[in-house]
């Protein structure tokens, strides 16, 4: 029997009882449609929830050096060398998993503006995609510096609401100079607030600046002032204060003072290659549910870059806010299984509401299977014909549903202006679940149907 | 035994329905012969067996012994798909309560058994076989009505364009004019008389009234699970006359 023909056959048997068919799908009906409802309102603060722990740092990866160690003694993390900005460039670019990614370079020094001055909790180096990465997009004054100032490693820096308290009293910081270490850095910008992070530690306590700046005029000229200034390789100006890293071959993006050596002249005059490196990357994964993945790439990425052979420890650690992650997983994890509970129960309860007006429909009709067995329907043709009527029957609830449950959660959006998230997984679960409950609860009914003996059937009164 | 086979044979055939531990015989070694064409009427009082014999005879029972030869073929322990296949292209049946789909045109009822036909029936074609028959049982206006807009002579009448849609060499008739007043009646068994004269379809009518009796060429009269009497034509009016 064709297909075609088994579904008109359906439908002109529920043409017959249409007030009937209506109320056994009412079930359904309202099973999908509470379900869709409920998935794009749940989506919808789901995603709102997520987005809010998100800019608490939720997706934020760190990537630190290694360990040093030295005659079994162990230094802790980021007390070996191995992290550089090719790495930083090299993780923005290769790893499709981290939407932003910013170096940084870390200071703990005075800061000194007037007669004040404040030690802040953090002063970082790093570079505009810092905002992004920490989600910090938001400027109460003035502007971010941009990737001009971190290429001329310029002396520009942005302070955090604790610093402008402490060290401006309310005035306007932008503009201004403050000293770091005696050098002077001009005010851009004051980041908005963003209060304490989770450990209750103040985020609003920061200065931060180009990670060049800090990298090669605050933390450099501490590190490396002596063999520094000693160095051949410095020009002229040395002569200026040896507390100022004035060695403008290092900075990025300018040329080269000397031609470049071909390989033979550097194979034969092997100088030690000054090693810039930053002491942290910070990543952001696309979401929290690429955190996985991101940090796989990224491991995959340094592990190349280090030349790391297959069985070497990794010369890096990378640390994620799994603690958060973890929470925020188990939140919508809850959510959506205790909407799977309600999804199941109604559909279990309009399934019982199918299977019963099917075995009504098949005592009912007892006769006409009786017939249609005479006339040569054999038993699979009579229990095909009752699972398609009640497959027809949950579909059509399904349908009716789903319509309904993007109606109500629309309309929810549109009067009590809840978030809301359209879900097509959801819709396409519901049509799914709507037939199969069709099945299931519609298998027995028809089993009874086509296991009828037609000469009972057809005297059965 | 020897000679030509008929249309419908059958051989010693015994059936037994076992009811709470207790065989009880309802055919005890009926054996029958049926030739193409024959118009013949299945006589017996109600409890005689005939409703069972009619059963097995239109493959919708099988005999617990006995052979059944239909068309050369041994049919008596064939699987039930099989039978449903027989039954769908060689019989044709009519019931005294019609058993029309209700709220469905004529024309619905009449093409029903046509889409469990073994090969596949174009709807067109379908529809066009379906108002050939309703014109020929007469009922060319009456294609789009539901049963309960007939009248029971024009139901039965729906019901004998539906037995007859897959062209069946056999037709069972099972008390047909049961329902209906005896003018109806008349006219139906005519249409009977009709279809075997001129179509040349074996009808095997099934009743208990002898006017019904009357309008067949050959009356086969059972009687506890036995045939008792096979008569033609010329022995029906002597029995009549008892």
């Amino acid at each position: 029997m064709k297909i075609h023909r088994i579904l008109r056959t359906a439908l002109q048997a529920l043409r017959r009882n249409p007030m009937r068919a209506m109320l056994t799908t009412l079930g359904i009906v309202i099973g999908v449609g509470a379900v869709i409802a409920m998935m794009e309102i749940g989506n919808g603060s789901s995603a709102a929830v997520q987005k809010s722990i998100a800019s608490m740092g939720a997706n934020t990866i760190l990537v630190l050096p290694g360990t040093a160690a030295s005659g079994g003694i162990s230094f802790g993390f980021g007390t070996s060398v191995t992290l550089t900005p090719q790495d930083y460039e090299a993780i923005v670019r290769e790893c499709p998993a981290v939407v932003s990614a910013a170096p940084v370079v870390r200071a703990r020094t005075q800061v000194v503006y007037g007669n004040r001055n404040w030690v802040p909790n953090t002063i970082e180096g790093a570079t505009p995609s810092f905002q992004q990465v920490r989600n910090w997009t938001d400027m109460a004054d003035g502007e971010f510096f941009s990737n001009r100032d971190v290429l001329n490693a310029n002396k520009v820096c942005v302070l955090g609401q604790t610093i402008v308290r402490e060290l401006f009293q309310g005035e306007s910081p932008v503009g201004k100079e403050i000293r770091i270490k005696n050098i002077s850095f001009r005010v851009v910008g004051v980041l908005a607030s963003k209060g304490a992070n989770m450990m209750g530690m103040d985020q609003d306590d920061i200065v931060l600046a180009p990670w060049t700046t800090i990298k090669y005029r605050v933390t450099g000229s501490m590190l490396t002032s002596n063999n520094q200034s000693s160095s051949s390789s410095s020009t002229s100006n040395s002569s200026t204060s040896t507390s100022v890293n004035t060695l403008n071959t290092l900075y990025p993006g300018q040329q080269s003072l000397y031609p470049a050596q071909s390989t033979t002249q550097a194979a034969d005059n092997p100088i030690s290659v000054r090693f810039t490196y930053i002491d942290q990357i910070l990543a952001n994964a696309a979401s929290t549910a690429e955190i996985p993945s991101a940090i796989r790439q990224i491991t995959a990425t340094l592990r190349e870059r280090h030349h790391l052979r297959d069985g070497e420890d990794d010369d890096f650690n990378i640390r994620d806010m799994t603690e958060m992650t973890r929470m925020l997983t188990s939140t919508t994890h809850l959510m959506t299984n205790l909407l799977l509970c309600v999804a199941l129960i109604s559909l279990l309860v309009g399934g019982v509401g199918i299977m019963n007006i099917m075995l009504v429909s098949v005592t009912e009709r007892t006769r006409e299977i009786g017939l249609r067995m005479a006339v040569g329907a054999r038993a699979r043709d009579i229990l095909r014909q009752f699972l398609v009527e009640s497959v027809v029957l949950c579909l059509v609830g399904g349908g009716v549903g789903i319509v309904l449950g993007h109606g109500g959660s629309y309309l929810v959006q549109m009067l009590l202006h809840w978030p809301v998230q359209n879900s097509p997984g959801a819709i396409a679960a519901a049509v799914i679940v709507s037939a199969s409950v069709g099945v299931v609860f519609g298998y027995y009914p028809a089993w009874r149907a086509s296991r009828l003996d037609p000469i009972d059937a057809l005297r059965y009164e | 035994m020897d000679d030509p086979m008929a249309l419908i044979e059958l051989r010693r055939i015994v059936k037994t329905y076992r009811i709470a531990d207790m065989d009880v015989p309802v055919l005890k070694g009926v054996s029958l012969r049926i030739e193409s064409g024959e118009l013949v009427a299945l006589m017996g009082s109600s409890g005689s067996g005939k409703s069972t014999l009619m059963n097995i005879l239109g493959c919708l029972d099988r005999p617990t012994s006995g052979e059944y030869w239909f068309d050369h073929k041994e049919i008596a322990r064939l699987p039930a798909d099989e039978r449903a296949l027989l039954r769908n292209r060689c019989m044709g049946f009519v019931f005294q309560s019609f058993n029309l789909l209700p709220r469905a045109s004529a024309l619905e009822n009449v093409t029903m058994p046509l889409s469990y036909a073994a090969h596949y029936i174009s709807d067109r074609e379908a529809r066009q076989r379906a108002s050939e028959m309703l014109r020929r049982v007469g009922l060319k206006d009456r294609m789009e009505h539901e049963p309960s807009q007939l009248s029971g002579g024009q139901q039965q009448r729906v019901a004998i364009a539906r037995a007859l849609i897959n062209r069946p060499p056999v037709l069972f008739a099972d008390e047909p004019t049961g329902n209906l007043d005896s003018h109806t009646s008349n006219e139906v068994l005519q249409m009977f008389e009709e279809l075997n004269r001129e179509d040349g379809i074996t009808i095997i009518l099934v009743t208990h009234d002898a006017a019904v009796a009357r309008h067949a060429r050959r009356v086969i009269r059972i009687a506890d699970g036995l045939i008792v009497d096979s008569d033609t034509e010329s022995s029906l009016q002597s029995a009549e006359g008892k």
